[in-house]
């Protein structure tokens, strides 16, 4: 731990919201300009978190918040520890830990609404979470470790080797960043069947702090597209950001579908495509 | 400015026709596109600022509105949009008909009409935003409402 580190830990944490935020801002804009809308201002996600931080906080009881600073903490470690090319793997356990702190503020709240959208995020990790792992697993075939640093010291880029995964990891950005059509676990779309989903409880300050999380979360996923094409960074970011434009170009162009859908899509197609991809890497003994 | 820049709506329909609340849904829709404002029609009413309430008060859906108004963190803003909403409309003098929302909880802005175009809609929940924030500013908070049972007055 040098001062070098310490400077980007630092840059980090204070850059990563503000690029999340206009990430979001932009997803809005684009999304009002596709509905032939003017749309709010680019900063329009500043301006509601803002607010939120300066409303009352309305709990139900008193572990509900915890869970989300829990949900904070792990995003930003998860974040941190891309961001110091760390094991992959680790950082899958560590953002699963995030994913389930919600689920369980979700459902320690008792409404119906949260509990039955945490129950559907439960079912989104299902079908997420074996991608990834294939995704780490691709990572060790190509370089012998599962340390992201190998990957980022390789002389050619992962995409070259794993065109499938990247596939699969897109679908995996659009169920984690709760897009349609796999956007039933808490959508504000949804509001008139779902009310908010897994997030109806929260309120204020608390519903603020995971909008922040939110921040880093697309920073975070859209960093794991990163790492595909890490040997030169501009077409790495050309690409992470053209798959996130994609999804919300899908995200405005699809309807919510049902759970099964999505665990059938990514039971079958997805997985189906990643493992073809690691059966290809197993067997042919290729490395970057 | 942090709460008039980001005003969340939540539509409560108490005994409404449905003619207002077609009009506070075109509010929404791309000719008038609320969301410039930052407006968004949000389902919880622990996330809204605003609440916009449409139709006359019976004593059926009286502790509905007692309810999700009480569930609204403060600083919050009521607002009465259309003739029934405002006195009771033309419903004033039903058996089973309370009157305007306002001798339930305390109202901020009223928008009259019958039904009230979107543009007067759009135009009440600008005139709630400056109430908003002087709220902000003095701490005002909403009272909570007691609720009671659903039976009817015997003078009613």
């Amino acid at each position: 731990m040098n001062v070098n580190d310490i400077l980007l830990a630092v840059l980090v944490l204070i850059g990563a919201p503000i690029v999340g935020c206009i990430a979001a801002g932009i997803d809005r804009k684009i999304t009002a300009r596709l509905q032939g809308r003017v749309g709010p201002p680019l900063l329009q996600p500043y301006y509601d978190v803002r607010k939120l931080l300066s409303k009352d906080n309305m709990i139900v009881n008193k572990s509900q918040n915890f869970y989300v600073v829990v949900y904070l903490v792990f995003i930003v470690l998860s974040l941190l520890m891309l961001i110091f090319r760390q094991d992959i793997l680790m950082i899958i356990f560590v953002y699963t830990v995030a994913s389930v702190a919600l689920i369980v503020g979700g459902m320690s709240t008792g409404s119906p609404y949260a509990r039955v959208g945490s129950s559907r995020e439960i079912m989104a990790i299902l079908a997420y979470e074996p991608i990834l792992i294939l995704y780490a697993l691709a990572i060790y075939l190509l370089t012998g470790t599962f340390k992201i640093s190998a990957v980022v010291d390789a002389s050619t880029p992962l995409l070259a080797y794993t065109p499938l995964i990247f596939i699969a990891m897109i679908f995996v950005l659009n169920i984690k960043l709760k897009k349609s059509p796999f956007d039933y676990s808490t959508s504000h779309h949804a509001h008139q069947e779902l009310v908010k989903g897994m997030l109806t409880e929260y309120s204020g300050p608390g519903f603020a702090i995971i909008e922040i999380a939110h921040f880093y979360e697309y920073v975070f996923l859209t960093g794991l597209l990163f790492v595909f094409w890490t040997v030169n960074p501009v077409i790495g970011f050309l690409l992470s950001t053209a798959a996130f434009l994609l999804v919300i170009v899908v995200d405005n162009v699809t309807a919510r579908v049902y759970w099964q859908w999505m665990l059938k899509l990514s039971w079958t197609f997805l997985l189906a495509i990643s493992i073809v991809n690691i059966a290809f890497l197993y067997f042919s003994g290729v490395k970057i | 400015m942090s709460l008039a820049k980001s005003p969340w709506i939540i539509h409560v329909n108490v005994n409404s026709c449905n003619g207002c609340d077609i009009e506070v849904v075109a509010c929404l829709t791309p000719l008038y596109d609320a969301e410039r404002f930052g407006v968004l029609n949000i389902g919880t009413p622990k996330q809204a600022d605003i609440m916009v309430v449409t139709g006359s008060v019976n004593y059926k859906n009286v502790n509905v509105l007692k309810n999700i108004y009480n569930q609204i963190p403060d600083p919050k803003v009521v607002l009465a949009v259309g003739a029934c909403a405002s006195t009771g409309g033309i419903f004033h003098d039903c058996y089973n008909v309370i009157g305007g929302v306002d001798q339930i909880i305390p109202v901020d802005a009223y928008v009259p009409g019958c039904c009230p175009r979107p543009e007067a809609i759009l135009d009440g929940v600008v005139a709630a935003l400056s109430i908003l924030e002087s709220k902000k500013q003095g701490k005002i908070k909403g009272k909570e409402v007691k609720l009671k049972g659903n039976e009817v007055p015997s003078n009613a």
